[in-house]
C-alpha cells in the first residue's frame, strides 16, 4: 500500500518540488497575510516559508533553491540546506508539496 | 454535506514548520470579521434520497433560486470583502446547468473553489469542464462501501457504482478527492471497508462524519441513531486507520455529540466564522438555522450588503458571542470553548434556541435525551423517510425508495 502515493515524496537536493492543485499560496488584501489554501483549511505560512514555496515551481531543483538562499542571506549553505530540506519535507507530508511531473508527450 | 465544513482549524500546527492555521481573531472587533470560507447550497433539488440529508425540511423550490447572474454578482461581492473559499453544495450542485460558468467566474474573481456533490449526475465531460473552470478539490458523499446498503441509503438504484466511476474520473484528471461517509447506524459495520474504499480510489481525505440530528435526520433518529457500542469501536477503528495510513489518507473524524459529554462548537460558534447562503440567497449562521423559528433571515435579494447582513443582521446578532447565554452556560468556563454548543439542537430538542445544547452533560435535559437515543438505538427501528419535496416518503419493502 505504501508507494501507491507519487505525492508523498521525500524531498532530497535533486527534488523539484510544486504546489499540488489543491494547495494555492496567495496574498490575502483583505487581511493582508499570505495564506495557504487548501482543501477545508487555510493556513497562514511565516515570511520564510512563503520564500521557499515562492521558489518551489517544479522547475527549481532544491539545491538551486538552497544556493539561491544562501547567496541572499551571506549564510552557511550547509545551515541553510538542513533548514529548507526540513521545511519542505515537513510540508510535503501535510501534503502542500508534491513533486513536478515528468511530462512525457 | 459536511458537518465539519468550516472548521478550518483541524490542520496541526507545528511551530517548526512555519505554517499556523489562520483563523479568526480572538479580539471583538475582530470575531466577526469575514469568513474564510462560505458554503453556497446552489439549489436543493437533488436525485438522492438520504434519510439524514442536512437541507430543511422545508425545501426551496427551483423557481425561487438565485439567477446565474445572481449567484455571479454574490461570489464577486463575496471575493471583494474576504472570502477566500467557496464550496459549492446543494442539494445536488451539479443540477444547475451553470455549475461550469459559476466555478469559472470563481476563479475570475480569486475564490478557491469546492464542488460537494453525490456524483451522480456527472459525466466524465462536465468534469473536465469543471477541472478546466479551476475547480480546486472536489467532494464525493458515500452512503456505504457497496451498493445494497449504499443505494437503500441514497434512495437511488444504482447510485454507488456511479460515485466509484466519477470518483476514478475525478482522480484521472489530477483533481484532489476528499471522500466524505456519513455514518450512522446501519452503515457503522461498513467501516472498515469504507476506509478501505476510500485508498483504494485514491482520495487524499476521508470524512468519517456521524449524522447530526436535525432536520430530516431528526425525523430518522430511531432509524439512525448508533448504539454506544458501535461508537466505541468506530473510535477504535478511525484512531488505528490514522496511524495506519498516515501520509496516505489523512481523516477526519466527527463523533455524534448525543455520546460526547461537551457539546460541539457547532459552526465554530454562531455568526462567529461561517455563513452559507441558501438556494434562494438567504444568508444563514448554519444549513439547519431555518429550523429555527422566529428568525427573520436576510437575502442577498434584500437592500443589504452580504457584509452587513453578516454583521448587522438580528439574526446573526441573537446569539452570538456569550452575552445571550443563560445558565449553565452563563458561568460555565467552557462557555467560549463551545459556545453553548448547536441552536439548532438546543431548538430541536428544549423548543428554545437559547438554551443550552442537550448534548452537554451540564444541561438538565442530557440525561433524558442521552437515554431515548439509547432506546432508540436498541429498539432498532430500520424504516428510513426517505428526503423529498412532498415532506417525506416512508421507505416500503424492498423498493429502496428508488
Amino acid at each position: 500500500m505504501a508507494g501507491l502515493r507519487s505525492r508523498n515524496i521525500s524531498v532530497d537536493e535533486a527534488s523539484r518540488p510544486v504546489l499540488p492543485r489543491h494547495a494555492k499560496l496567495r496574498f490575502d488584501e483583505t487581511r493582508q497575510v499570505w495564506v495557504i489554501l487548501a482543501p477545508e483549511r487555510v493556513l497562514a505560512p511565516d515570511e520564510i516559508a512563503v520564500e521557499v514555496l515562492q521558489l518551489c515551481d517544479g522547475v527549481r531543483s532544491v539545491a538551486a533553491m538552497i544556493d539561491q538562499l544562501a547567496e541572499k542571506y551571506t549564510a552557511d549553505r550547509a545551515a541553510i540546506a538542513t533548514d529548507v530540506i526540513a521545511m519542505l519535507q515537513d510540508l510535503a507530508d501535510k501534503g502542500f508539496l508534491t513533486e513536478a511531473r515528468e511530462r512525457t508527450s | 454535506m459536511s458537518p465539519t465544513l468550516t472548521d478550518a482549524g483541524v490542520a496541526a500546527s507545528d511551530p517548526s514548520d512555519g505554517l499556523a492555521v489562520l483563523e479568526q481573531r480572538s479580539s471583538a472587533a475582530e470575531t466577526f470579521g469575514i469568513p474564510l470560507a462560505v458554503l453556497a447550497e446552489l439549489t436543493h433539488r437533488c436525485p438522492l434520497q438520504c434519510p439524514y440529508c442536512s437541507n430543511p425540511v422545508e425545501l426551496e423550490r427551483g423557481g425561487s433560486e438565485l439567477t446565474t447572474e445572481e449567484w455571479k454578482k454574490v461570489l464577486t461581492e463575496l471575493a471583494e470583502i474576504g472570502v477566500l473559499q467557496i464550496h459549492f453544495s446543494g442539494g445536488e450542485p451539479t443540477a444547475r446547468k451553470d455549475l461550469v460558468e459559476l466555478v469559472q467566474h470563481a476563479s475570475d474573481v480569486g475564490l478557491y473553489s469546492n464542488l460537494i456533490t453525490s456524483a451522480v449526475l456527472l459525466s466524465r465531460e462536465k468534469l473536465a469542464a469543471l477541472a478546466e473552470a479551476g475547480l480546486c478539490h472536489v467532494q464525493i458523499s458515500f452512503q456505504g462501501n457497496e451498493p445494497v446498503v449504499a443505494d437503500r441509503v441514497a434512495g437511488l438504484k444504482n447510485a454507488h457504482e456511479k460515485k466509484i466511476e466519477v470518483a476514478k474520473w475525478t482522480r484521472e484528471l489530477d483533481l484532489p478527492l476528499t471522500v466524505n461517509a456519513v455514518m450512522h447506524r446501519q452503515n457503522l459495520h461498513q467501516l472498515p471497508d469504507i476506509i478501505q474504499m476510500a485508498v483504494d480510489l485514491d482520495a487524499d481525505r476521508l470524512e468519517v462524519a456521524n449524522v447530526q440530528y436535525y432536520g430530516w435526520a431528526l425525523k430518522n433518529r430511531a432509524a439512525l441513531m448508533p448504539t454506544l457500542e458501535q461508537i466505541e469501536e468506530t473510535s477504535r477503528i478511525v484512531e488505528e486507520a490514522e496511524a495506519r495510513l498516515k501520509g496516505i489518507l489523512a481523516i477526519d473524524y466527527v463523533v455524534p455529540d448525543y455520546y460526547a459529554l461537551r457539546p460541539k462548537k457547532c459552526m465554530g460558534g454562531w455568526g462567529r466564522q461561517f455563513f452559507n447562503i441558501s438556494p434562494s440567497g438567504k444568508i444563514l449562521p448554519c444549513h439547519a438555522a431555518e429550523t429555527i423559528t422566529g428568525l427573520e433571515f436576510l437575502s442577498v435579494r434584500s437592500n443589504h450588503s452580504i457584509a452587513w447582513i453578516w454583521q448587522n443582521s438580528e439574526a446573526f446578532n441573537r446569539y452570538r458571542g456569550t452575552g445571550w447565554m443563560p445558565e449553565p452556560c452563563k458561568s460555565c468556563e467552557f462557555r467560549e470553548i463551545d459556545f453553548g454548543g448547536c441552536r439548532c439542537q438546543a431548538f430541536a430538542l428544549t423548543g428554545d434556541a437559547g438554551n443550552t445544547d442537550p448534548a452537554c452533560t451540564l444541561s438538565p435535559l442530557h440525561e433524558q435525551i442521552f437515554k431515548l437515543a439509547e432506546q432508540e438505538a436498541a429498539s432498532d427501528n430500520r424504516r428510513f423517510i426517505y428526503r423529498n419535496f412532498a415532506g417525506g416518503t416512508l421507505e416500503t419493502g424492498g423498493d429502496h425508495g428508488a
